[in-house]
């Protein structure tokens, strides 16, 4: 089988010297062309030699699959939450003690990762448990942010306030969007949350008079109880170092943030781990997998998706708030479409609906691309690379969850076979013919073991 | 109202109008017959405008002059190679999916469009790119105006609006007329059954995106022409628009497609010119959002209706 694999591997090559002929070898200068003659060249051998490996590695896989599966069967029946306490152990003492060895930059990035979780996991909630698939994420993220930006700035409205405020307003735009779109299914769900993330993206950024429009609103640092972490507290306050007697340094109030989010993540990891095990979480998956069974089987999927748009929505506002809180200044121009599908690649990469997944994938997509910063460019390539390949390998994803299910196995839909161009491809196009009209069956195969 | 000003507005309305119908036809071919939003789609009109002006460049380089045998030159190299991108979309993000559930190909092509949209990026560079101008000069209604009260057509812009109804005239007549649209439509009403009568539907749908590629290609060139610029980003909010242009018009629905685009381009433009140019893309967006709320099915669709 290795000629058709490298005939395969041939054609993608083909393929790929025309596509990026054109787009890569002849590169645009004001009304004139570069010549890159090489580029199409390599990426062109490069597909088709990766394509035409990996066929091989595939086919090489396939045949030993069946013990791969086997030992896969075996191993899954050791109890996979046995270490759990000791690995959520010690990556909570990794997080707690993570920011006193970090320099600011270090932190500031851990904070940015901590804001990224939290949005996962809103965003895990209404895609991944849910099924609902949001592309506007970034609208509740613009509403928790500009919360704490118009509330400062209007009405003084310390960060404390504009917490659960802000994840109250998100919750509640979350509703008001939530409650016309429930008839609406999978894509054109998608549509309509995407266009108005987008509506909200140019309202923020168009009227001016309001929100500054592209100049943004700056933004005032937390306070704890009313202590400030300046070195010197205006109006006669104390600042934080004093009060505690200790020296003052430039990384407190980073460190400070990155704790209180760090709390309110695990709050929110907790929160969300309870409720996949309330009946409203085993709505919201049961409804994910089955409307019409769902609904007929009594369940309100009015409360059911609206609970999941409101919930996913608080905690997206909540990452604004801290957003706004961590920048000390927001403008809309951290609320473009990319960044929801930026939340969306951590969901998809975690593995839609996984908890422990959400956590990781924002992880790797967060502090990776800040340790390979010269790779900067490729970055968003690289998540949709990983989105695409996720979706063919593994759309649930790559910790594949076991659980207690009843399932009919789908006959699988038999591909096209035409059967005039099967007979005449002759017996290199395909298996040769089990049984025929007046040939020759196989009677017996050798290793029947049925056989008495 | 100044009754120019009202035709002018008619008139860029209806160019505007043309190119969403002819990027809406993709989208509504492609829902009809797989039942999922191409979500790639605006990139691949992206990719066209960048073709069209790498061809027209290639043109001037290799010494070809005449006009028309310059735009028709650029014009089909653009539609076979965005045609290509189409068909690779496909290939990659749909046909691996074509069993999974519904959501995976809609993220897998989220995931195309931002390949598409980086690999743009990467290999031309961010900033803003151009073409020449082409065949300048205007119509003027009524033509012997001495004051300024006149509707000022460009010869691009009828251009594309010719371009457009001949395009949309094939494509229609491909698809009532022979085999293959024969096809096509048995494969949009019933996928198994016309695979169980000897369609390769693996191919029909291969073939429904490479139409609507090439359909985009129609629209990225002309749009190209027109305006002179674009960068790597165009591709988001051109998809949208003719998105909504598809919805409007009711998904699945290839006349209902030209019919939504030239609406949402004479409401889009009556919106910028009488009320506010600055929240044109937001009109639109909720236009959208109504729409699909309030009637789904838009003119000239059937309603969908749920199977248990």
């Amino acid at each position: 089988m290795m000629g058709t694999d490298w005939r395969a591997a041939f054609r993608v090559g083909g393929v790929a010297l025309l596509l990026f002929t054109p787009l890569t070898g002849l590169v645009l200068a004001g009304y004139q062309l570069e010549w890159h003659w090489q580029r199409p060249l390599w990426l062109a051998g490069g597909f088709g030699l990766g394509y035409g490996l990996l066929r091989l590695v595939w086919r090489r896989w396939l045949s030993g699959a069946h013990a791969f599966g086997q030992r896969a069967a075996a191993g899954s029946t050791t109890d996979p939450a046995r270490h759990r306490p000791l690995w959520i152990g010690l990556a909570l003492g990794v997080a707690l003690l993570l920011p006193f060895f970090l320099d600011k930059y270090g932190i500031n990035v851990a904070t940015l990762a901590l804001i990224y979780i939290l949005l996962g996991l809103g965003l895990n909630i209404v895609v991944g448990l849910a099924g609902l698939l949001d592309l506007g994420f970034v609208a509740f993220y613009a509403v928790g942010a500009y919360t704490y930006a118009f509330g400062y700035h209007y009405f003084g409205l310390s960060f404390w306030l504009a917490l659960p405020l802000g994840g109250l307003l998100a919750a509640c735009f979350g509703m008001m969007l939530g409650f016309p779109v429930l008839r609406l299914h999978g894509d054109y769900l998608a549509i309509v949350t995407l266009g108005f993330g987008e509506i909200i993206r140019l309202i923020l950024n168009n009227w001016v008079s309001l929100t500054g429009g592209p100049n943004g609103v700056s933004v005032v640092f937390p306070t704890f109880f009313g202590l400030e972490f300046n070195r010197r507290a205006k109006q006669g306050g104390v600042p934080l170092h004093e009060f505690l007697g200790i020296d003052y340094s430039a990384n407190q109030r980073a460190v400070f943030l990155y704790l209180l989010l760090l709390a309110v993540v695990l709050v929110m990891v907790y929160v969300v781990v309870r409720l996949k095990r309330m009946p409203i979480g085993r709505a919201w998956e049961a409804l994910r997998e089955n409307e019409i069974a769902c609904r007929s089987l009594g369940i309100n999927h009015v409360t059911v998706k609206l609970s999941a748009f409101g919930l996913g929505a608080l905690v997206g506002g909540m990452g604004g708030v801290f957003f706004a809180a961590s920048q000390g200044f927001v403008n809309p121009t951290s609320f473009t479409f990319f960044e929801s599908a930026h939340i969306l690649a951590i969901v998809v990469l975690g593995g839609m609906g996984s908890t422990t997944g959400v956590v990781v994938a924002a992880l790797l997509l967060t502090v990776v691309p800040e340790m390979l910063r010269d790779f900067a460019d490729y970055r968003v390539l690289f998540v949709g690379v990983a989105m695409v390949l996720m979706m063919i390998w593994r759309p649930r994803g790559l910790r594949q969850r076991r659980r207690p299910v009843f399932q009919v196995e789908p006959s699988p839909q038999p591909a096209f076979v035409n059967p005039v161009k099967k007979r005449l491809r002759g017996p290199g196009g395909g298996h040769p013919p089990q049984w025929g009209f007046g040939g020759k069956a196989p009677n017996n195969p050798p290793n029947n073991r049925s056989d008495p | 109202m100044d009754i120019t000003i009202f035709g002018q507005q008619c008139v860029n309305g209806l160019v505007l109008g043309s190119t969403y119908g002819l990027i809406a036809v993709g989208y509504t071919m492609v829902y009809g017959i797989i039942g999922m939003i191409n979500f790639a789609h605006g990139e691949i009109y992206m990719i066209s405008a960048y073709l069209t002006a790498i061809f027209l460049a290639l043109f001037t380089t290799v010494g070809i002059h005449s006009l028309p045998v310059v735009l028709l030159g650029v014009l089909v190299l653009t539609m076979l190679f965005t045609a290509l991108y189409g068909w690779s979309v496909e290939r990659i993000a749909y046909r691996p999916l074509r069993h999974s559930n519904r959501l995976a190909p809609l993220i897998s092509a989220i995931g195309i469009s931002l390949i598409l949209q980086n690999y743009i990026r990467i290999s031309q560079g961010a900033r803003n790119q151009g073409v020449p101008p082409v065949l300048e000069g205007v119509f003027r209604l009524p033509p012997d105006s001495l004051d300024h009260r006149f509707v000022q057509i460009t010869y691009l812009q009828s251009l594309i609006v010719v371009v457009a109804l001949v395009s949309m005239a094939i494509l229609t007549w491909i698809i009532q007329h022979t085999a293959l649209g024969r096809a096509c439509r048995a494969t949009q009403q019933d996928r198994i059954m016309a695979n169980l009568l000897g369609v390769n539907t693996d191919r029909i749908i291969s073939t429904v995106f490479v139409m609507g590629a090439a359909m985009a290609a129609v629209a990225g060139f002309l749009v190209t022409l027109n305006y002179g610029s674009f960068d790597f980003y165009i591709g988001f909010l051109m998809g949208i628009k003719a998105f909504t242009a598809a919805v409007l018009g009711g998904i699945g629905s290839l006349p209902g497609a030209m019919l939504g685009g030239v609406v949402l381009g004479l409401a889009e433009s009556f919106f910028a010119g009488f009320v506010n140019s600055d929240y044109k893309d937001v009109f639109a967006f909720s236009l959208l959002i109504l729409f699909l709320i309030f009637r789904p099915s838009g003119f000239l669709g059937v309603p969908e209706v749920e199977k248990v």
